[in-house]
């Protein structure tokens, strides 16, 4: 019966699928849905300043629409329908929880091109995925951090417990370490991308553990505005510059820069050379910025920071560069080996030296 | 000058008219606030409560508004029960989310095996959690004369850890590449609550939320239960002279709230979203309570009310996509829908009066 219902849906999406295409020819219309507000100043926002370059590069060949707000789950599925049914050409789905639902509604519109962000499951040829190597500046941030903790003491407040995460937390952890060996990091789990009052609470507990230097995997300014009450603690920008926290505690950041990769495929759309692939790109790629690394910190660590960011670049380091032993004590990566994307991909454990565990 | 007089008995006229001069007052009120917005304010109404019944797509968007009244219906249904008699289950959202677990569990149990028997079992499965999960407050009351509100109301939080465990850990797919999240359950089909007919977003859920309605409207009128429910809400003294046992009315009323939050949690799990992820909880059970309140307790009228929430809910998705509006202005449409409902609903229990003269 199930296999009845879907081809039963799809055919009549097919059919309608076709008469909007084929409205919408002289203008190619560009989708995206937000998981957060578009004034987050953090993940939104930067997927929405790349839907702006989109808008600012092809001019009136394209047309953007975009629907903030998107709680991960059947209602994804809805707003991504109607997006199709309304003629969009190609769907940007900027956030992980949006896998299933992409893929589902892909299988209704073989005609839509859809992207999804940070997610793994291409199960039709209309689906490609993107994602940024987000690990590579938490190498810098990792290495700042080390140098600048004074307690010794290290808080990282994370989304979830899925890989890319992980790969923060471990990748901030090892540069950490190798400037300061006595270093320890403490995690907070927020269960959430965006949620001001839970990610202040969580930036408060870990200052009144001795933290003095923040990291987080969440969206919203909260933490930084935590840390601002507390004289010595620094922190980071997540996902945009968050500017408005310098010279200090914001002392440089980690900006998502989506615009290359929007430019990219939305261009290969309109020119007819556009093919289903699987993105991840890192600083090289210019997906991945460091924010500016302001004065609260001193020029050699400043300078430490930045060869790190050039030599990530060039190629010539991979943040994860073995000797690196799992947690427990096991080796992972042995001297010199560097890990293959495959294993960062579904990385589910701390190296040594972490703490606690991951939530299971 | 103006004064309320209370009328002797709520007139029958204004209960009806109520809602109506609600939702009208709620477009015009909108209306203008689209219009500071920039935004066309009819082309806007037009979009939320037209389009999803009768625009170009909306053979899609009719089931789309079943999917989501489905829910908000069942459980608002149980919870009225409970609310005539002065009984408060605040946490229809914690027996929601345990109903999806145990249901959910069940299901994954016999997880890749196939038997008719799967599904019923997981809708007992469903129900019995959100009944177990409601008889906590509803035993700590009627043995320790404990607050329901508050006890069910923190339950929610115990249950959203508990779903975030289940997700990360005891349910989480094993071949899910370490990601959180359990097997997609309507992609398998002995567990799937798929549409019973395609396109028509008719779910069992669905169905069920229809048989509530009927269910609860024969109870109200014709059933001995019916009468001591209504009774212990409108005279409590009388009730207990009647020979109404009151801890036998909690443990009924919470039990069957919970059981039907339960089951709308088990359908909503094995149906639209599909799996148990760590925000699966998408606060049905706390939209329910408005519904219960805007549908004035009465089956039939949650049965409209939850149409209605599901309508602002479907078409202002499609507002703010096709017509750019913030998700903000949305909620803020929707907040004042519920204000003027509220505030309208004087007329029903007052009359307005004019006094040309001051009094004495």
């Amino acid at each position: 019966m199930f296999r009845r219902t879907l081809l039963g849906t799809a055919a009549v999406a097919l059919g309608l699928s076709l008469a909007g295409a084929a409205f919408a020819q002289d203008k190619l219309k560009v989708g995206f849905i937000y998981v957060g507000p578009v004034g987050d100043g953090g993940w939104t926002y930067q997927h929405d300043q790349g839907r702006l370059a989109v808008e600012a590069e092809f001019g009136d060949k394209v047309e953007t629409v975009f629907q903030e707000n998107v709680p991960e789950g059947a209602d994804a599925e809805r707003v991504l329908t109607q997006m199709a049914l309304g003629g969009a050409d190609i769907i940007f789905t900027t956030s992980f929880g949006y896998m299933d639902q992409t893929n589902a509604v892909a299988a209704k519109f073989p005609d839509v091109k859809f992207e999804h962000a940070t997610g793994f499951k291409r199960e039709h040829p209309n689906v490609s995925t993107y994602d940024a190597r987000f690990y590579e500046g938490r190498a810098v941030m990792g290495t700042i951090a080390g140098h600048m903790t004074k307690s010794g003491k290290i808080g990282y407040i994370g989304s979830f417990p899925i890989p890319e995460v992980i790969q923060g937390i471990n990748s901030s952890f090892i540069h950490a370490k190798k400037i300061n060996p006595d270093v320890t990091i403490s995690v907070v789990w927020a269960y959430t991308w965006f949620d001001p009052a839970k990610e202040a609470d969580a930036a408060k507990a870990l200052i009144e553990q001795g933290v003095d230097v923040i990291l987080q995997h969440t969206d919203s300014t909260a933490p930084l505005a935590e840390a601002a009450k507390t004289p010595g603690v620094i922190g980071f920008g997540q996902a945009s510059d968050m500017t408005e926290y310098k010279p200090s505690p914001r002392v440089s950041a980690i900006i998502d820069n989506w615009a290359p990769y929007y430019i990219k495929r939305v261009g290969a759309l309109l020119d007819g050379t556009y093919e289903q692939s699987a993105a991840w790109e890192g600083i090289a790629g210019g997906e991945v910025e460091i924010g500016e690394i302001t004065d609260a910190v001193p020029a050699e660590v400043k300078a430490a920071a930045e060869k790190m960011r050039d030599d990530i670049a060039a190629g010539t380091y991979h943040p994860f560069t073995g000797p690196i032993n799992k947690q427990d004590g096991s080796v992972w990566l042995a001297d010199g080996v560097v890990a293959q994307d495959g294993e960062l991909a579904g990385m589910n454990f701390y190296v040594e030296g972490i703490t606690g565990d991951i939530p299971q | 000058m103006l004064i309320l007089e209370k009328r002797p008995s709520p007139s029958r006229f204004w209960q009806g008219a109520t809602p109506v001069l609600a939702v009208a007052l709620t477009m015009i009120a909108g209306g203008v606030m689209f219009a500071i917005l920039g935004k066309n304010p009819f082309e806007a109404i037009r979009t939320i409560f037209w389009d999803p019944v009768f625009g170009e797509f909306a053979w899609y968007f009719r089931g789309q508004l079943l999917v989501k009244a489905g829910p908000l219906i069942l459980i608002a249904v149980g919870l009225s029960l409970g609310f005539r008699a002065g009984i408060w289950n605040i946490g229809a959202e914690g027996q929601y989310i345990m109903g999806a677990i145990f249901g959910a569990a069940v299901g994954l149990a016999f997880y890749p095996a196939s038997g008719w028997f799967i599904f019923p079992l997981m809708v007992l499965a469903g129900g019995f959690g959100g009944w177990l999960w409601a008889m906590i407050p509803a035993i700590l009351r009627t043995k320790f004369r404990t607050n329901e509100i508050l006890v069910s109301l923190l339950l929610v939080y115990v249950a959203q850890s508990i779903l975030s465990s289940m997700a990360l850990g005891a349910l989480r797919n094993p071949e899910g590449g370490g990601f959180p999240g359990s097997r997609n359950l309507s992609q398998y089909p002995a567990a799937a609550n798929p549409e019973i007919i395609a396109g028509s977003g008719m779910h069992w859920g669905v169905v069920a939320a229809f048989i509530a309605v009927i269910a609860a409207y024969v109870l109200l009128q014709r059933h001995i239960l019916g009468f001591h429910i209504r009774l212990a809400g409108q005279a409590p003294r009388a009730a207990r002279f009647a020979g109404v046992s009151p801890d036998r009315l909690v443990v009924l009323c919470m039990g069957i709230s919970g059981a039907l939050a339960g089951l709308a949690g088990l359908f909503e799990v094995s149906g639209p979203a599909g799996q148990i992820s760590i925000d699966f909880a998408s606060g049905y059970g706390f939209t329910a309570i408005i519904v219960a309140f805007l549908g004035r307790l009465n089956p039939l009228g949650i049965l409209l009310a939850g149409l209605l929430m599901a309508l602002t809910y479907v078409g202002g998705d499609n507002a703010s996509t096709n017509l750019g509006l913030p998700s903000a202005s949305i909620q803020a449409f929707q907040g004042m829908l519920l204000f003027f409902l509220l505030a309208v609903d004087l007329l029903s229990n007052y009359r307005i009066k004019f006094l040309l003269k001051e009094r004495a």
